[in-house]
């Protein structure tokens, strides 16, 4: 009769030769079982901790970028403190009616929410795009007098994210601020560093004809439409060229920024 | 004055002589990747070092129940599964500095130091003197990492911990940051140097040529 004592029966297993196929077996499955839920507990117990370290550094950089800009600190105080969210529907430019930044996260989990770009006009090397954006923006005296514009696209070693501020006339830069990016460092993860960013205040984006004209230079700024290149971070510095061109433009938020300069939105 | 106990020399033999990096040459990976500057390369020798300690301890604890056919195998999920628990933890609490480290937490499980002393040592040492060895080891590791950190971030970027030490001529200083620092290749150099004066101290861990150029005959 088969003894069915669990603790017999454990002892009997810690008995057999190493060798013996059915200690093999049952060594790998209690190794692998107490990793599992060694890895899982530390996930789930750690998830909210991380979640909420990642909208702080976003909200950190928000607000590092809007008190970056001159001026701004003056016109928030002015304007009740507080930028507004809006979810705006990037093909028609206007503020989405059936998504909110509460639901944006699960309406962008959904494939149908998402356009296939053209390779042609997929110059930010992001192969799809977001139907619906969230954006920041502030109002003086019914006016849109910034724009925060959350931008992403492919750099050297990977993808760059970031936020693109433009002032109330809506072809002036009035900052920049890179969220995330593995470029390489000291060359191209220089488009981290505080100098070259507040290098794009006032920079112009488009001309009187309203064709874009941002650069990233080779070199230093010529040009009022461009700003310093990184030394020795060519492929980053244009990388940057088209992904600020890309959002600019047809495909990005350039139907929204027509409507804020229509006095639309 | 006693002889050093033998578990003295456990914890403090690779400290510098028997030094895993410099005499093993293991583990360089990260030892070129993370080192731009001190606080990176702390966090990521206090992290090798907690992974080295503990997976020594367990797999020491059921060394004799490893069958031999599965025992790498084993090793690694146990050290993989450390690595993604430290690695989470360090997302949780230090959120920053998990950022500038990225990947290279993960890549702690390939790191041949821990698989290393895991077969080596723990795998047939009782758990106290297999963790002192884990220790040692994972000391040393730090030693040489903080090492290349401190000269690469001061040389690189003038600074130390974050402290600017050399003032930069952006600044209106005296000290231009030399870029070649802050790249991989600098920490080879680096490398490749303490390899050589800890060689030129004890020239017993100089190794024999593998091979002698043949002599070439003239006209030949």
């Amino acid at each position: 009769m088969a003894d069915l004592n669990p603790f017999s029966a454990w002892r009997r297993l810690l008995a057999l030769p190493n060798e013996s196929r059915t200690k093999t077996v049952l060594v790998a499955f209690l190794v692998s079982a107490c990793c599992a839920v060694m890895v899982s507990g530390a996930t789930v117990v750690l998830r909210p901790i991380q979640a909420a370290n990642r909208a702080a550094e976003e909200q950190a950089r928000l607000s590092a970028l809007v008190a970056g800009i001159p001026g701004m600190s003056t016109l928030l105080e002015q304007s009740g403190g507080a930028l507004s969210t809006v979810v705006i529907d990037l093909d028609t430019g206007r503020a989405a009616t059936e998504v909110s930044p509460a639901t944006l996260e699960t309406t962008l989990a959904d494939a149908g929410n998402w356009t296939v770009l053209d390779p042609g006009a997929d110059i930010a090397g992001l192969v799809q795009r977001p139907d619906y954006a969230q954006i920041y923006l502030l109002r003086s005296e019914g006016e849109v007098s910034l724009l925060l514009l959350p931008f992403s696209g492919q750099g050297y070693n990977g993808r760059i994210d970031g936020i693109l501020a433009l002032k109330g006339d809506m072809h002036t830069i009035a900052g920049l601020t890179i969220t995330g990016q593995s470029e390489t460092p000291g060359l191209g993860a220089r488009i981290e560093e505080p100098a070259w960013q507040a290098s794009f205040n006032g920079v112009e984006t488009t001309d009187d004809s309203g064709e874009i004209r941002f650069a990233v230079a080779r070199g230093p700024a010529s040009t009022e439409y461009e700003v310093d290149g990184i030394t020795g971070a060519t492929r980053t510095s244009s990388a940057m060229t088209r992904i600020i061109r890309f959002w600019l433009g047809e495909e990005g938020y350039g139907p929204l920024i027509e409507a804020v300069r229509r006095g639309e939105f | 004055m006693t002889a050093p106990s033998p578990l003295w020399s456990t914890f403090t033999d690779p400290l510098v002589r028997q030094n895993p990096v410099t005499l093993q040459i293991l583990g360089i990976c990260s030892a070129l990747a993370v080192t731009t500057s001190m606080p990176t390369a702390l966090t990521m020798a206090a992290s090798l070092t907690t992974v080295l300690v503990l997976s020594a301890g367990i797999i020491s604890l059921i060394r004799r129940h490893i069958p031999d056919t599965i025992r790498l195998i084993v090793q690694i999920v146990i050290v993989a599964s450390l690595v993604i628990v430290i690695d989470q933890l360090l997302q949780a609490y230090l959120f920053e500095i998990s950022q500038s480290l990225s990947v290279f937490v993960s890549l702690i499980t390939t790191n041949c130091l821990v698989l290393g002393r895991t077969e080596s040592f723990a795998r047939l040492n009782p758990p106290g003197r297999s963790m002192i060895d884990a220790l040692g080891n994972g000391l040393g590791y730090s030693l040489i990492l903080c090492l290349v950190g401190a000269l690469r971030e001061l040389f690189g970027a003038g600074s130390l911990m974050g402290l600017q030490v050399l003032p930069l001529v952006e600044q209106g200083g005296w000290f231009t940051p030399l870029a070649l620092m802050l790249l991989a290749p600098s920490a080879f150099f680096i490398l490749g140097g303490l390899v050589w004066a800890i060689r030129s101290i004890w020239p017993d861990q100089a190794e024999a040529p593998d091979t002698v150029p043949p002599e070439v005959e003239e006209g030949a």
